[in-house]
């Protein structure tokens, strides 16, 4: 690790890459955007941006049933819990018991009083208040090494997904007609982005955890033309507004979440701009 | 590289199919009889047109002759000696293909995350494009393959929908009203292209339709359906039978 700060340290050397916080800040926000924003391509393609907001906000939830059980490891907590309330809303909304949005704002609110209640305890959710703006300032050498095997496993996933995912978001007919099992395909992208979600959600925030993930997607797609370009560019997106944010809240002593998000924001309504200009 | 090169090339120009044979056939569903005692033939190197009212029951049978949905009765493939075969390749173009018209995706995209093990988003290989070419030049669409899949022309769609019917190419080509939504010139053009198809390569081709114009221009074949067979001959014998003039009493046989 201290040859990776030293690489840094001659490579950057910037005023706010001082601080060993900061290194580790910037290099939690290189492992976390790349995954994310990949994932939100198809999260957008499939309409899944409410499914990921709920998500996030269950993850309250998530570390209040972690700490019931005694779970020491909070992002261990966080992850079983996301792959199962994944599983969940997937299986509620397979069942077509109701539309799909009213099922995924059922469990949304559910996430979030759940958690409420099993963390305000005693009194003692302040405790907890970094879990909604994140904190990734705090974040250690341990927690970016599970950033990074979140990173290098979530794209391997995703890469044998992506093509089978693809036919799907365009024809579930087409691809159910090429013998591509459209269901469990859903299962398996729930699940994939269940984790990267929770694997982000302490160092960006249950509030601001869904911008990232659709907000770089959402812009990519305004300005492309093919697949390859989307990603790429919605990685582009990520990474831009993961380190810009950085800097802003480092210069104008802010919150950092908020920051990134703002950046990701501008740069959506930018490719809405251009998009609107071009398509004339 | 033509089309006949192309067919060549996979020694496909010998259809080892020579006729599909429905017996008996029959749906019902919910005490609903959708289909009874349906027979027909399919031929090889024939296009054969399927028609009839709303309700008739078409789409029931191509959803039985696809597999989709449980049936009485048997569904045969014979060769050209009369000897069965197991089971056939089929192709289907739908009649709509609903789809998010924003999705930033090539035709070359969807038809490779089709056939690829490479994840599109890391780019196409020249094999597989190579592949894609050959289906695209089939269906004359080679210039649609770099082509936003939501910026296709109704009838340009039709080509791409071909083209994936035609991969792998199969034994027998349901085309369910595919030129529904394209305009006359491009509904002419989409069946020449089919005929073009069912005499290269033998192909036989089950046709869904309403248009009594393109049943007379292109089919060989015609079989008129409510729920059973009515009628079925050449064009000139269904326009004229008895039970065409009874289902279809406002069109006239003889300006058909």
């Amino acid at each position: 690790m201290d040859t990776v700060y030293h690489v840094m340290d001659v490579l950057l050397p910037f005023d706010f890459l001082r601080y060993t916080f900061m290194k580790n800040a910037l290099i939690a926000m290189l492992l976390l955007t790349p995954l994310l924003s990949l994932l939100g391509t198809m999260a957008v393609n499939q309409r899944m941006a409410f499914f990921s907001d709920a998500l996030g906000h269950s993850a309250l939830a998530g570390v209040g049933i972690g700490m019931l059980l005694g779970v020491e490891n909070v992002t261990l907590s966080l992850v079983m819990f996301g792959v199962l309330y994944a599983v969940l809303v997937s299986t509620v909304n397979r069942s077509g018991a109701a539309t799909k949005d009213t099922t995924i704002s059922v469990f949304s609110s559910m996430g979030i009083a759940l958690g409420l209640l099993l963390l305000s305890r005693g009194g003692k959710f302040s405790s907890y208040s970094s879990l909604l703006t994140g904190d990734i300032l705090s974040i250690g050498q341990q927690d970016l090494l599970w950033l990074l095997v979140g990173l290098i496993l979530g794209v391997v996933f995703w890469a044998a997904l992506y093509n089978r995912l693809l036919v799907s978001a365009v024809s579930p007919e087409l691809a159910e007609s090429r013998g591509i099992r459209t269901r469990w395909l859903e299962y398996a992208f729930a699940i994939l982005v269940a984790v990267a979600v929770m694997l982000a959600i302490r160092w960006v925030g249950v509030l601001l955890i869904n911008a990232l993930l659709i907000l770089p997607a959402a812009a990519a797609r305004n300005v492309s033309r093919s697949a390859a370009q989307h990603a790429l560019l919605s990685v582009l997106f990520g990474l831009v507004s993961g380190i810009a944010g950085l800097v802003i809240s480092y210069v104008m002593n802010t919150g950092v979440g908020a920051a990134v998000v703002l950046c990701a924001g501008l740069i959506y309504f930018v490719t809405l701009l251009i998009r609107s200009f071009t398509t004339k | 590289m033509n089309v006949s090169e192309i067919l060549h090339r996979n020694q496909l120009s010998q259809c080892r199919l020579c006729r599909i044979s429905v017996n008996d056939l029959s749906v019902s569903r919910e005490g609903d009889t959708l289909l009874s005692h349906v027979s027909l033939h399919v031929h090889c190197g024939r296009l054969t047109a399927l028609v009839g009212p709303n309700g008739a029951g078409k789409t029931t049978l191509i959803r039985a002759l696809l597999g989709q949905l449980g049936y009485a009765g048997r569904v045969e493939h014979q060769d050209a000696q009369g000897h069965r075969i197991g089971t056939i390749r089929t192709g289907y173009v739908p009649q709509h293909f609903p789809f998010d018209r924003q999705m930033p995706v090539t035709v070359e995209d969807l038809m490779a995350s089709l056939i690829a093990k490479r994840p599109v988003w890391l780019g196409v290989s020249e094999k597989t494009r190579a592949h894609i070419r050959e289906q695209l030049t089939l269906a004359h669409g080679e210039s649609l393959l770099k082509r936003r899949l939501g910026a296709l022309s109704g009838g340009e769609m039709q080509r791409v929908l071909l083209a994936l019917a035609l991969d792998p190419l199969p034994d027998l080509l349901i085309l369910d009203e595919p030129v529904s939504g394209v305009d006359q010139n491009g509904q002419g053009i989409f069946l020449e292209l089919v005929e073009e198809l069912v005499h290269n390569y033998h192909l036989a081709v089950l046709l869904v339709t309403h248009d009594w114009a393109l049943v007379r221009r292109y089919a060989d074949d015609v079989v008129l359906l409510d729920k059973t067979v009515r009628a079925e001959g050449s064009p000139d014998e269904v326009f004229a039978s008895e039970a065409f003039a009874e289902l279809f009493p406002a069109v006239r046989a003889d300006t058909v």
